[in-house]
C-alpha cells in the first residue's frame, strides 16, 4: 500500500561538471546542504553510513552503497538491506554548451513507512518532499557558487523576537 | 543598538535589538553614519506588502565604516572576490545583495543574483524566479535585517562594499546605495539618442535623479510630471519642463509640447501600489493591506498610451503582483519596448562616483530633512505625507 516517492528537480550551477561531482561525491560533505541529514560517515570506495535526525527525536540511519558512478557524470547511491528506510538516489552533472555552467539533476525516491513514526520519518524525508529536495539542492549552488549558505539565521529583530 | 523597526502599518517604532554579528565567511559589520529613507519604505510603511513580520528592521539605503570582517577576509578563501576590505574603511552599501559569483551576477545583473535570497522559494512561487536579496525589504527579498539603524550586517561584503575616497561627505555618496543609480539606470533604460524628448511620472527622488541623468545620457527636453509643486518645483530647478497631473490633461499636453509625436521615451518613477498585489497565495492578505489606502493614478498605463511609436518605456516604479488593464493593445500596436528591474546597483558605483568628482552633479541637492534615528516614526509621516515640503529624509544614527 505503501507507494514509493520519487521527487526530481533540476538546476543550473556555475561551475564545472568537474568540481561539482568531485564535492558531491565526498558524501561526507552533504550534511552541509542538506537539512536534515546530521552526518555521513564513508567506509570505503562504495560504502557509506548516513544519519539523520528530525522531528519527535527519531533518528533514522542506514548504510548505503554507491550503485553507479561515472566520473563527472553521475553519481547514483542505495541503502543496503537493513536500512530504517529504503532509499536511492542519483544526480546527474550535465555540462551546458558555451560555459554556460552544468545542469544539476537530482533525483531521489523512498519507500515510506506507515504508523505515527513512519509519519515523523516522512517529515524526516520533508513535509513537501519537492520543496525540501530544491532547497537542498539550491544550498548546494550557493555553497558551490559563493563558499556560503545566504542566511539571515541569528540576525536582530525588534522586541526581542527571534 | 538602535534600530527602526517595521511593527505593522505605518507603525514604526525605534527599538533597542542586539547588535548584529558576523553570520557567514564574506560578512562585514558596518557602523552607519548615514542611512535614507526611501520611496520604497513607503510601500512597506503602507502594508503593501503581506511579507512584513513586526520587528523587521527597515532600511536599505545607508553608508558607514567596516567593523568588523568575517573569516573569508582573513584566511584567501577562493571566494572572496578579491576586494580588499579593512576595517576602518569608509564605504556606501548597496541596495541589492549580490554574490558575484552566479550566472547573473557575471553578467553585470546584480539585482538578479541566484545566491543571496534565502526565502527564494517564495518568490519562485509568486514571480517563477527570484530576484536577488535586499536589505530592509521583506521576508519575500530575504527578509535581511536593514541599515536604518547604528550597525548592520552585509553579506557578500567582499562584492557590494563600495570603498568612497577621502574629500566626499555622506550627503555627496550616500544616494550611491540606490536612488541615484536607480535614477541613472532608469535614464539608461529609455535608451536615449542625442537630442531625445523624455517623459517621466513621478518627481520623487528617483524622479529627480532619472531627470538629471536623462541629460547627462544625452537627452534634448525632458517633462516631468507630478502634482507636488516643490517636487515639481525641484524638477524644474534640474532643468526639466513641468506638468503638473492634476491640473492638465497629461497625454494631450505631452502631444501638444512634442508636436503630436509623443516622448520618445516613457519612464515610470511612481511605481503602483493598490493595483500592484494580487499574488495568488497572498491574495487576501494583499486586499487586506489595499483597503487601508486608496489607490495612486495609473502612471504607467498613461505612460504607455502616451509614448510615441516605436519607443522605449523604462519602469523603476516597484511593483509586486499583477496590474489591471494594463494598454496592452497600445504596447503591442505602437511597436513600445519595457524595460525594468531592481537597479543593478554595482554597476554604476564607479561611474556615479566619477559624475560626483568630476563636479557634474552633487547628489545632495534632493535633501530636505536631516533627523536623528530616533527621529525615523516622524520622518516616515512627513515623507509619506509630504509634509513640510519634505522630498527626502536622512537619517542620523
Ligand atoms: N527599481 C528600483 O530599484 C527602485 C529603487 C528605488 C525606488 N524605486 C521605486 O521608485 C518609485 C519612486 O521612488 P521615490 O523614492 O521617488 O518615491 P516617492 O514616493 O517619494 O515619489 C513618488 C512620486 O510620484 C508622484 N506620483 C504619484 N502618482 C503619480 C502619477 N499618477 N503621475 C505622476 N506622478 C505621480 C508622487 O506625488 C511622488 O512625488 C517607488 O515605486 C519606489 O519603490 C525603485
Ligand atoms: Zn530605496
Ligand atoms: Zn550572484
Amino acid at each position: 500500500m505503501n507507494q514509493p516517492i520519487k521527487v526530481e528537480k533540476t538546476l543550473t550551477i556555475n561551475k564545472p561538471a568537474a568540481e561539482l561531482y568531485r564535492f558531491w561525491h565526498n558524501f561526507e560533505n552533504l550534511p552541509h546542504f542538506m537539512k536534515h541529514l546530521k552526518n555521513v560517515k564513508v567506509y570505503d570506495a562504495k560504502r557509506s553510513h548516513w544519519t539523520t535526525s528530525g522531528p519527535l527525536n527519531v533518528t533514522v540511519e542506514w548504510d548505503a552503497e554507491i550503485t553507479e558512478d561515472r566520473e563527472n557524470e553521475l553519481i547514483a547511491w542505495a541503502s543496503v538491506e537493513g536500512a530504517d528506510v529504503n532509499n536511492s538516489g542519483f544526480i546527474r552533472f550535465q555540462p551546458n554548451p558555451n560555459g554556460r555552467g552544468t545542469e544539476v539533476k537530482v533525483v531521489t525516491e523512498y519507500k515510506p513507512l506507515g504508523g505515527e513514526i513512519g509519519n515523523a520519518i516522512a517529515k524526516l524525508f520533508g513535509e513537501s518532499p519537492k520543496q525540501q529536495l530544491g532547497d537542498d539542492l539550491r544550498r548546494f549552488k550557493m555553497l558551490m557558487e559563493t563558499g556560503e549558505i545566504a542566511t539571515t539565521e541569528g540576525q536582530p529583530k525588534g522586541h526581542n523576537r527571534s | 543598538m538602535k534600530a527602526v523597526c517595521w511593527e505593522g502599518t505605518k507603525k514604526i517604532e525605534v527599538e533597542t535589538v542586539p547588535d548584529p554579528k558576523i553570520i557567514n565567511p564574506r560578512d562585514a559589520i558596518v557602523k552607519i553614519t548615514s542611512t535614507a529613507i526611501c520611496g520604497s519604505d513607503l510601500h512597506l510603511y503602507n502594508g503593501y506588502n503581506p511579507t512584513m513580520k513586526p520587528g523587521d528592521i527597515l532600511g536599505h539605503e545607508f553608508m558607514g565604516e567596516i567593523v568588523e570582517l568575517g573569516s573569508a577576509f582573513k584566511n584567501g578563501n577562493i571566494h572572496n572576490k578579491g576586494k580588499a576590505l579593512a576595517v576602518g574603511d569608509r564605504v556606501v552599501v548597496p541596495f541589492t545583495i549580490s554574490c558575484g559569483g552566479c550566472f547573473f551576477c557575471n553578467r553585470s545583473l546584480w539585482s538578479l543574483c541566484d545566491n543571496s535570497n534565502p526565502n527564494a522559494w517564495m518568490a519562485e512561487e509568486m514571480m517563477g524566479h527570484s530576484p536577488s536579496g535586499l536589505f530592509g525589504y521583506s521576508h519575500l527579498t530575504g527578509g535581511y535585517a536593514g541599515g536604518q539603524a547604528e550597525y548592520a550586517r552585509v553579506p557578500f561584503a567582499d562584492v557590494g562594499l563600495f570603498k568612497i575616497p577621502d574629500g566626499l561627505a555622506d550627503e555627496q555618496v550616500l544616494f550611491f546605495t540606490d536612488i541615484f543609480p536607480t535614477g541613472y539606470m532608469a535614464a539608461e533604460n529609455c535608451d536615449i539618442e542625442p537630442g531625445d524628448t523624455v517623459a517621466i511620472w513621478g518627481c520623487g527622488p528617483v524622479g529627480q535623479f532619472a531627470i538629471r541623468s536623462a541629460f547627462m545620457l544625452g537627452a534634448g527636453r525632458v517633462i516631468a510630471i507630478d502634482r507636488v509643486p516643490e517636487r515639481l518645483q525641484m524638477a524644474k530647478d534640474g532643468g526639466a519642463e513641468i506638468l503638473n497631473y492634476e491640473e492638465v490633461e497629461v497625454g494631450e499636453a505631452l502631444k501638444e509640447m512634442t508636436g503630436g509625436r509623443g516622448p520618445d521615451s516613457v519612464m515610470d518613477a511612481v511605481g503602483m501600489e493598490a493595483h500592484g498585489l494580487g499574488l495568488e497565495g497572498f491574495y487576501d492578505k494583499a486586499k487586506q493591506a489595499v483597503r487601508l489606502e486608496t489607490d495612486r493614478p495609473n502612471a504607467l498605463r498613461q505612460a504607455i498610451v502616451a509614448c510615441r511609436k516605436g519607443g522605449t518605456v523604462s519602469v523603476p516604479g516597484v511593483y509586486t503582483g499583477f496590474v489591471d488593464k494594463m494598454p496592452m493593445g497600445a504596447f503591442m500596436n505602437k511597436g513600445l519596448t519595457m524595460k525594468t528591474g531592481q537597479t543593478h546597483v554595482h554597476r554604476y558605483l564607479q561611474t556615479l562616483l566619477d559624475r560626483v568628482q568630476n563636479g557634474d552633479i552633487d547628489p545632495s541637492f534632493v535633501i530636505t530633512h536631516r533627523l536623528m534615528l530616533e527621529q525615523a516614526p516622524q520622518g516616515y509621516e512627513i515623507f509619506n505625507d509630504k509634509q513640510d515640503n519634505c522630498i527626502k529624509i536622512v537619517l542620523k544614527p
